[in-house]
């Protein structure tokens, strides 16, 4: 069967590209367009290494089609540091240590920056039960979660 | 078929038509929704090539009404999206404590509990609080729309009622009254991202201190999720006090047929079934008095 044609939004950009029916975002993101910043870990939706961002919502891209991503916005790890430099996230993950081998890093980052959308000053609890979908087996969790309080602080009192 | 198909139709009707044309070529086809279970089955060794037919594109599956005539979610609304309406959280708690435990976040912003119906795994959360809810299945069907109680859709482990080219539009209720509440409980080894070991919907309605209409329903304790109308029987006409509630919890226990497996055992998730009734009744009671 022929590829299919889709255009969307990524990372603020009008994309177009073809994909096969069956082929999820997430191939799409590191095999058709070269964006290799999310991460396959599991490809059962179960890890969260893949996570991104459609439409402002936070999703597996392994568990959605590319196609599916058509006429949507995408956001991407890619996608997170602006002109002026790194994230208040990244830099923070950065400076608290929260990553080892970093596999799971863009999905974290992602993820958390959804988190401080929807609750910019995030408990330790809300911060854990938003991240449960987010498998790191390093660091540990602890580290993460400091990253995410302080830039949660950093973004609601800028220095 | 050698390789997979992607049709994104914008109305019932041509839903239907590509579901009836495909049934007649003798091909196969999957109706495509949140997709966190159809993506993870695509990617088995040795799944069929089949056309995806994705139903979001259609006003009806995106329909997310709670209003005084009765509340209507459709197939394509995710979890995510039913949880942040505060009318439905209101109305239906128990439903949204369902749809809350499956997944993670990023999953929750896919799946749908259409869905989970529709994949009608025994552990499913939110079959046995859509039961309790008293949920009918709005299905299309090639001469107009059909419906069906919730607990007649799942037939058996991962088979529901949907004939061939049949879809599902969406699940409705009535607007409970105020006095009228839901709760789901389920017990799992973890406390996040885990399958239910056994699972409980409950809704009581509380009047002058009796509780006058009750449904319950047990999930993972048999193949499909059940509604106990004997632990219902057990509450209807009490004042919701620890005889009943021990009463209900038995029939519970007595109406599970469970397997034992790597989560519990049979005698174990008997147990527990039990309890979680208890408990899930005593939410449910509270949440109908403070209405």
């Amino acid at each position: 069967m022929a590829r299919l044609h889709v255009e969307s939004t990524i990372n603020g950009e009008a994309q177009e590209f073809l994909c096969d029916a069956n082929q999820s975002l997430l191939d799409v993101l590191r095999d058709e367009l070269g964006l290799t910043g999310t991460k396959e870990g599991c490809g059962t939706g179960d890890c969260g290494a893949c996570s991104v961002l459609v439409d402002g919502r936070l999703v597996c891209s392994c568990l959605m089609l590319g196609v599916e991503a058509s006429g949507s916005e995408v956001e991407t790890i890619e996608g997170i540091a602006g002109d002026e430099g790194l994230h208040p996230l990244q830099n923070a993950f950065l400076e608290n240590a929260a990553l080892q081998c970093g596999i799971c890093t863009p999905g974290f980052i992602v993820a958390s920056k959804a988190l401080l959308e929807k609750h910019p000053n995030p408990d330790e609890s809300t911060i854990r039960y938003w991240l449960a979908g987010n498998l790191c087996r390093c660091t540990g969790y602890d580290k993460i979660i400091r990253a995410v309080q302080d830039a949660a602080a950093k973004m609601s009192h800028p220095a | 078929m050698e390789s997979y198909g992607y049709v994104a139709p914008s109305s019932i009707a041509e839903v239907l038509a590509v579901l009836n044309e495909s049934t007649s070529a003798g091909q196969m086809t999957q109706v495509l929704a949140g997709g966190s279970d159809v993506l993870v089955q695509m990617r088995m060794p040795n799944h069929q090539p089949r056309t995806i037919v994705d139903i979001k594109k259609l006003a009806e599956t995106n329909r997310l009404e709670v209003s005084a005539e009765g509340i209507y979610i459709g197939a394509a609304v995710s979890s995510a999206v039913m949880n942040e309406h505060q009318g439905l959280r209101k109305a239906m708690p128990g439903l949204m404590e369902a749809g809350d435990l499956i997944g993670s976040t990023q999953v929750q912003g896919r799946a749908t509990i259409c869905g989970n119906l529709c994949n009608a795994s025994p552990a499913g959360d939110s079959i046995p609080a859509l039961i309790a809810a008293g949920g009918l299945c709005d299905i299309a069907t090639a001469s107009g729309t059909r419906e069906m109680p919730v607990e007649d859709f799942v037939v058996g482990v991962g088979k529901n009622a949907l004939q061939e080219g049949e879809f599902l539009l969406g699940v409705k209720f009535a607007m409970p009254k105020a006095n009228t509440k839901d709760a789901y409980l389920r017990f799992t080894p973890r406390t996040e991202m885990d399958i239910a070991v056994a699972g409980v919907g409950v809704r009581v309605s509380v009047e002058n201190g009796i509780c006058t209409d009750a449904r319950v329903s047990i999930g993972a304790v048999a193949p499909t999720a059940l509604l106990v109308t004997s632990a219902a029987d057990a509450l209807i006409g009490s004042s919701l006090d620890e005889a009943a509630l021990a009463a209900a919890g038995q029939a519970c226990k007595d109406s599970a047929s469970p397997i034992s497996d790597k989560r519990g055992t049979a005698e174990y998730r008997q147990k527990v079934v039990a309890v979680l009734c208890k408990r899930a009744i005593a939410i449910a009671h509270k949440r109908a008095l403070e209405n």
